[in-house]
């Protein structure tokens, strides 16, 4: 057949492929590779213009960075907050599932309508409220305030019931036949068997709280109970013009989840387009 | 633009049960013989049947539900149903978060609705989402498609675009000042020995908007890319062979087959854009803080800035629960219009 002329032209296709792949790579990485350019370039050079080979390399804008905000803590609170965060969706998540899932009772769909009603409210309708009601908790900048609104989310009640419904009833009932309680049932059974859906609230809940700028910019004012986002834009605040202090915090606050992405890449792709499956 | 419980819940919409029991059930593994027919025939029937040992006295099936539920009931009450309900009441005062709330009835809302500026605030938002989504969503899709086939360092590339989604917000917002700075920063020193214009980015009004909107679909473009891969992937294989047999050259195997069969991705994609589009705040807040000149105040920018700069809560509780109306009412239509779109394999 025509063996020639289409494997030619597929080529050049290709090559024209590989150029643009290439291309928007090199858009996507170039901004971190600049980020890390700068943070090392001395303070004074800045202004000169931007070189790709730094002349004399220099750790100060880090020296800065430390001295102004403590840094460490702040990682470790940006960690912190969000296993915890991750850990207590994932209990009052799966527990509730197992209630809308398992257990009949009198007004069952009317309280699951009632969490699946809490899914509507964005965030801004309840940022006043939640800071008064802090407040008047004595509660304002303090770690749980940062913690509060993110312990349970209807969201992860809500995909875990999915989950737990899927198992077969069998199973249970095996288990009910060896004098097991719905605790044990809970645990040993269903918890088991539903990993793939609490691998998607872990990541879900994660990247919410990691990110999380709005509600630690209400309530925290102290900086050892600042996050990564919130100590960046304090950071930004008071150094407008030293790029090389900025884009060093900036660096920081990339390589602790960048390091967890390369770890967990498969896990974290997975279970974000578990989420848009349809 | 990781989905958010609002987004998400808004965009599994209707068919959402759906949805999730069918991945669900891979979860398990087990769960394929379980049509949801079944199901509901065994809660009926054998829900009473099943409680543990058949001890079942009312009291005590009532004490597992609490044991079950209190968890998270017991915060979803107190950080979210209780502050949304305060949430109305503070709409209807006028506050300054110091002295005594006054009851003020609907002044609020009345004034907001009649101000011209509020009106502004929606625009920029909206100018926002018209310059993000296409960018987002062709961007997203193109590379989805391109990424799917069978490719040399295919893993890298993927990886590449996707790292942005995992940096957060206010790191990309400083990144992409430092990239766009007019003055020094190696965009416009890139556009200079190119002989090419340079922009004032986020210093200049009509610059602004689309420096946020560059950043933003930046940052977004691997999520994007994610969900259409995942679409793509559930394409079942016979039907592109199907086409190709037909004769259906690239371009119309893509246009008539492969794009309408990703439609329920497509609306997944535009449903949580526009709902995350409504609530752009974090990028705004760090870029240009609503500035030069307001040309990029956005809706809750304004709620955040009537709150802890102005001392109106009473505002932004109205604001925010106008916010909510738009997103409720937008989402509706997307949801209304979706029977006529989306296909369902």
């Amino acid at each position: 057949m025509f063996r020639g002329a289409p494997h030619r032209r597929i080529t050049v296709r290709r090559v024209l492929l590989y150029l643009a792949l290439v291309t928007c790579a090199a858009v996507m990485l170039f901004p971190f590779l600049w980020t890390v350019i700068t943070s090392i370039t001395p303070e004074g050079t800045l202004a000169n213009g931007p070189t790709l080979l730094v002349k004399d390399p220099t750790l100060n804008a880090y020296r800065t960075l430390f001295a102004t905000l403590p840094m460490w803590r702040i990682v470790i609170n940006s960690f912190a907050i969000a296993m915890a965060s991750v850990a207590l969706q994932l209990i009052t998540g799966s527990m509730a599932g197992y209630a809308f899932a398992r257990l009949s009772f009198r007004g069952r769909s009317v309280v699951f309508g009632a969490y699946l009603a809490t899914l509507m409210v964005p965030l801004q309708v309840l940022v006043v409220p939640l800071f008064i009601e802090m407040k008047l908790l004595s509660l304002q900048d303090t770690y749980f305030s940062l913690l509060a609104p993110s312990m349970a989310s209807a969201l992860g009640v809500f995909l875990l019931k999915q989950a737990i419904e899927a198992v077969p009833r069998e199973l249970d009932e095996a288990a009910v036949i060896d004098g097991a309680s719905h605790l044990r049932i809970f645990t040993k059974v269903i918890v088991p068997l539903i990993k793939p859906s609490l691998a998607t609230v872990t990541i879900l809940a994660f990247m919410a709280s990691w990110n999380s700028f709005l509600w630690p910019l209400v309530v925290i004012r102290s900086p050892e109970l600042m996050t990564l986002p919130l100590g960046l834009s304090a950071l930004h605040g008071e150094y407008t013009t030293a790029w090389d202090v900025v884009m060093a915090g900036s660096v920081v606050s990339i390589v602790p989840i960048a390091v967890v992405f390369v770890l967990a890449q498969r896990h974290i792709v997975a279970g974000l387009a578990h989420t848009g499956i349809k | 633009m990781t989905p958010t419980p609002a987004s998400f819940a808004a965009a599994r919409g209707s068919d959402t049960n759906n949805v999730i029991t069918v991945s669900a059930q891979r979860d398990s593994g087990q769960g394929d013989r379980h049509s949801r027919q079944e199901d509901t025939r065994l809660h009926s029937h054998g829900a009473r049947r099943m409680r543990p040992g058949r001890r079942g006295s009312g009291w005590r099936n009532a004490g597992w539900v609490l044991v079950f539920l209190l968890p998270s009931a017991v915060p979803l009450l107190l950080f979210t149903v209780i502050p949304m309900l305060a949430s109305i009441w503070v709409s209807l005062t006028k506050w300054n978060l110091i002295s005594a709330p006054t009851f003020v009835a609907f002044n609020n809302y009345r004034r907001l609705l009649t101000d011209p500026t509020t009106l502004d605030y929606f625009l920029h938002t909206g100018a926002y989402i018209v310059g993000y989504l296409p960018l987002v969503y062709i961007g997203g899709l193109s590379l989805a498609y391109v990424l799917d086939k069978k490719l040399v360092a295919r893993s890298f590339f993927r990886a590449a675009v996707f790292l942005p989604v995992i940096t957060s917000w206010v790191v990309v917002a400083l990144v992409w000042q430092w990239l766009l700075n007019p003055a020094h920063g190696v965009v416009n020193t890139v556009l200079g020995a190119l002989g090419l214009g340079q922009p004032g980015w986020w210093t200049d009004p009509n610059w602004a908007m689309p420096s946020i909107i560059l950043a933003s679909a930046w940052k977004d473009l691997g999520f994007v890319m994610i969900i259409m891969l995942a679409g793509l992937q559930s394409i079942p294989g016979d039907v592109q062979e199907a086409a190709t047999v037909d004769g259906a050259t690239g371009w119309q195997r893509f246009r008539r087959v492969t794009w309408p069969m990703l439609s329920p991705s497509t609306f997944f994609v535009v449903v949580i854009s526009l709902i995350n589009g409504l609530q752009v705040f974090d990028q705004v807040f760090v870029m240009t803080g609503g500035g030069p000149q307001g040309a990029t105040q956005v809706v809750v920018g304004q709620i955040y800035n009537l709150t802890f700069r102005y001392g109106r809560a009473g505002d932004a509780a109205a604001l925010s629960w106008i916010l909510f109306v738009v997103i409720l009412a937008i989402t509706a239509g997307q949801l209304a219009g979706q029977r006529r779109w989306v296909t369902h394999a």
